[in-house]
């Protein structure tokens, strides 16, 4: 277990590695960034100037290798547009963007584990159709739509919560409800595929044999047992709701990381951009390495591997 | 799908079920599935109307006519004349969501096309070979879903300057993972199964064995991968041109549309709920297309 640890550990760090490697020369590769700083009316001294003032004329590798150390030692560089270090700002608005996302998965596990759980009691009952078919639905909706549609109803129509902004707890209504519902069917359908084989199981089948109540069955034996693909996806979900948190905080202008990444693409503040992507990818290598050892905890073939 | 592969005279156990018990009674089983008859009918039709529609509607989706700005539609009091309304700039808004349509298909294809290509390249090469190619792909795969998508997508797009071309590019070289992790599962099973050894023991090439033996046999899976990840490439597309860096004015696309009715939500609501639900129709039909073929050709998973 501690060496499948450990292997893990280098490979996830690998991976960040070669992510912000990816982020860096991306942000370089797509066009001239000094151009985009300076702005399209600039003179092509002014775009020099700039050039040189953020150290773009440097070859690649050094401007790397310079990031990537600082980046080591917890310096992200200075933001072009606020007066402040990219660390302290990302560090302000990292706990909204995580809140946020936990709130929102943790809405859709309740309610994706419940409705999975009843709808694998009657495979193809009523009620199985009906949560069917609304996971369907929910797939389909575009969630910054799906959000527009909710500020229409809720805000405008009836007024009974804010819009945008995220200063008190009501502002962040909206907003889970819309992650909630846009992640809601996969956590749904893993629950009920996996309920529908761990009713079938043997050692179901005994439990009732032995006379237990079905509740003590479905709650203590098989429920159990139909989670573990669940929690090894709320892990990996939660990174993608974190990636897709640009979309959604912008709609309802939720102060968090990826409202401030949508600001600072449109400002051309690239350290902010390429820290945030750094920040995110990081996460999801945590949760992912996390995710693993707890389905090696759980399941010892993974080990193997 | 298993035909081509019949022709040659080699065993074909487990893989192929379907072929074996003729084509007419394949067909009806496709045609049995809910799914299938409800989602393909459905792609059939909206492939039907942005295809066909835009020249059957009087009006183009590019006229503007400054008189008749933000008609309201049939059912709020508007006219036949324009049964969906106009926008903001008086286009006819029945004329713009066909138009929609046809980009949205477009990025949708071209998407899947280059991302399907990719990423089952790579994903096939990686099951047969295994070894170090194998641990280069899985890799791989991992440094793609560590890497904020829509956030990169919007940055690539941000410094290149915006269009259509590196919309469907950046979506390609995104959404490649699955059809790579589903690839390399299938063929590194297959690569093991009886009529792989017996081809390999014919003296049959590698090139042969996968273009002969192992293609064929995933293209079940693929397939329904290309759903998911065209409705996948859909939404996020729409998404990025909602924040004004996926495609540009004054071409009408759905998540650009959106957009622009933002400012209007208040009185022409309509000007939002049409497009969502256009897209969400698309999303909808591909979705269920996917699940019924999913359905017919891997019965293991039926109801899923």
């Amino acid at each position: 277990m501690e060496r499948y640890a450990v292997r893990q550990f280098l490979l996830s760090a690998a991976v960040l590695v070669v992510v912000s490697v990816v982020g860096f020369v991306l942000l370089r590769a797509s066009g001239d960034l000094a151009q985009r700083i300076a702005g399209s009316e600039a003179l092509a001294a002014d775009v020099e100037k700039v050039r040189i003032a953020y150290g773009l004329d440097r070859p690649l590798p050094i401007q790397y290798l310079d990031w990537a150390l600082n980046a080591l030692r917890g310096d992200l560089g200075r933001s072009l547009f606020f007066p402040e270090d990219v660390s302290t700002l990302i560090a302000r608005r990292l706990p909204i963007t995580l809140g946020l996302a936990a709130l929102g998965l943790g809405t859709a596990i309740i309610f994706g584990i419940l409705l999975g759980t009843i709808s694998a009691l009657k495979p193809n009952g009523l009620f199985d159709r009906l949560a069917l078919g609304g996971a369907v639905l929910g797939q389909a909706m575009p969630p910054f739509w799906l959000g527009l549609l909710f500020i229409i109803f809720f805000g405008l129509h009836l007024g009974w919560l804010p819009v945008s902004g995220s200063e008190t707890w009501r502002h962040f209504v909206l907003p889970t409800a819309v992650l909630a519902i846009a992640t809601m069917p996969t956590i749904m359908r893993l629950t009920r595929s996996g309920m529908i084989d761990a009713l079938r199981a043997d050692y179901v089948r005994t439990a009732r044999a032995k006379g237990l109540f079905p509740f003590t069955i479905v709650f203590k034996h098989a429920l159990r047992n139909a989670l573990i693909p669940v929690v090894a996806i709320a892990a990996v979900q939660l990174g993608a709701l974190m990636g897709g948190s640009v979309v959604l905080e912008t709609v309802f202008g939720v102060q968090g990381l990826g409202y401030l990444a949508w600001e600072s693409i449109n400002r051309a503040d690239y350290p902010v951009v390429q820290a945030i992507v750094l920040v995110l990818g990081g996460i999801y290598c945590i949760l992912t390495f996390i995710s693993d050892l707890l389905h090696a905890a759980l399941d010892p073939r993974m080990r193997a591997q | 799908m298993a035909g081509k592969a019949e022709t040659e005279a080699l065993p074909q156990p487990d893989a192929a079920p379907a072929a074996a018990s003729g084509g007419r009674t394949t067909l009806r089983r496709w045609l049995s599935n809910t799914g299938i008859t409800i989602g393909g009918g459905l792609f059939l039709l909206i492939l039907f109307l942005t295809m066909i529609g835009p020249f059957l509607v009087p009006h183009s989706a590019f006229d503007q006519s400054l008189v008749s700005r933000l008609r309201p539609p049939v059912w709020a009091g508007g006219t036949a004349e324009h049964p969906l309304g106009t926008d903001h700039l008086g286009r006819d808004y029945l004329a713009r969501l066909l138009w929609g349509g046809r980009i949205s298909l477009l990025i949708g294809f071209s998407t899947i096309a280059v991302a399907g290509i990719f990423g089952t390249v790579i994903g096939v090469l990686a099951g047969y070979f295994g070894g170090t190619l194998d641990f280069a792909v899985r890799f791989l795969i991992m440094v793609r879903l560590a890497l904020p998508a829509v956030l990169i997508a919007l940055a690539v797009a941000f410094i290149a300057g915006p269009s259509l071309k590196l919309l469907i590019i950046v979506l390609g070289l995104l959404l490649w993972d699955r059809f790579a992790v589903i690839a390399r599962a299938t063929t590194m099973q297959l690569r093991s199964s009886e009529f792989v050894v017996a081809a390999r023991a014919t003296g049959a090439s590698n090139f042969t064995i996968l273009r002969r033996d192992i293609l064929p046999n995933i293209v079940n899976q693929l397939i329904v991968i290309a759903t998911v990840e065209l409705a996948n490439a859909v939404l996020i597309a729409a998404a990025l041109s909602f924040l004004g860096l996926g495609v540009q004015p004054p071409t009408p696309d759905w998540g650009l549309m959106i957009a622009e009715g933002k400012q209007y939500l208040l009185f022409s609501p309509y000007l939002i709920t049409l497009p969502g639900i256009a897209m969400m129709v698309l999303v909808l039909s591909v979705n269920l297309l996917g699940d019924g073929i999913r359905d017919v050709t891997d019965p293991e998973a039926r109801g899923r």
